[in-house]
């Protein structure tokens, strides 16, 4: 049933795994994502600002994804505004 | 625009400059959030169309702004996520749990493992004892629905939504089944004296 490749994900994926902390549902991480990609933008440390953001972003590959869209928006947007 | 004056303006009597405003831009930004994602062709149809539902979705969420971000980092949120849950809808619609599960059963994998360059007949060994082992954990610690979670997500690179959907759950929820699972692996794992960590070294390139 299991090949190496995924085994190996699993391990990575509990590597990052810490009993007894709360981690956030994806509506949660939702709510917040914006803020967080905000703060990530102007160079503040959005993971260290939020940090249960970032844990579940590094355990939720569908959150991961739309947030880095997110930013590739926000980033070119940035770039097209001559300075409100 | 401030927060302050995409919310009057929004919710003014004429809103419509607003409302084309806003379809525009986000539009705009759904083509850099998009990009590669999916043929061109595609794409294009479906930021016009998740530009148009995410204006709706946003006047109806208007209220819930709380303004700890600009209005339009909000709103291309809103968007963003429409557009994805669409592509993966259209993406895995066709692909059921068990085809996923099959396909990745189905996989020979001594390739893989024969594959790799470095592995001497010791590491080979204790490779395939430690894989058989770890297997054997997952058995005895995962319920059948934690596993078949498990493998969908990781093994066919399905999205949560999509699995959740054959689960017959929600996203949050299959989220959560996934989060104890880990919590349960991890604990296994500890009680037999394994850390991720040694796992790990034993697959990686010596």
């Amino acid at each position: 049933m299991l090949n190496p490749e995924i085994l190996k994900k699993m391990i990575v994926i509990l590597t990052n795994t810490h009993a007894g902390e709360e981690e956030l549902s994806c509506d949660e991480c939702y709510e917040e994502i914006d803020h967080f990609a905000e703060l990530e933008l102007v160079g503040k440390s959005a993971a260290e600002a939020m940090p249960l953001v970032q844990e579940h972003l590094e355990h939720c590959q569908d959150c991961r994804e739309e947030y880095e869209a997110l930013v590739a928006a926000l980033k070119f947007i940035e770039q097209e505004k001559p300075g409100e | 625009m401030t927060n302050q004056e995409w919310l009057a303006a929004l919710r003014a009597e004429d809103n419509q400059p607003a409302l084309e405003e806003l379809r525009l831009r986000l539009a705009r930004g759904l083509h850099y959030a998009l990009a590669g994602r999916a043929p061109d062709g595609l794409l294009e149809s479906l930021e016009e169309d998740v530009a148009q539902e995410a204006v709706l979705k946003v006047l109806a969420s208007l209220d819930t702004f709380r303004g700890e971000s600009q209005f339009m980092t909000w709103a291309t949120k809103i968007a963003v996520r429409l557009a994805f849950t669409e592509l993966r809808r259209k993406r895995w619609q066709d692909i059921s749990l068990e085809g996923l599960l099959k396909v990745e059963e189905e996989q020979d994998y001594t390739p893989a493992i024969l594959a790799d360059k470095t592995p001497s007949p010791e590491q080979l060994a204790e490779r395939t004892i430690m894989l058989e082992a770890v297997e054997k954990m997952i058995l005895e610690t995962l319920s059948e629905r934690q596993r078949q979670a498990i493998m969908a997500v990781l093994a066919g690179g399905a999205p949560m939504e999509e699995v959740a959907k054959q689960l017959g759950t929600n996203r949050n929820a299959l989220y959560k089944l996934l989060h104890d699972a880990r919590l349960r692996l991890q604990k296994r794992l500890a009680a037999e004296g394994l850390s991720p960590k040694d796992l790990l070294a034993l697959f990686s390139e010596k």
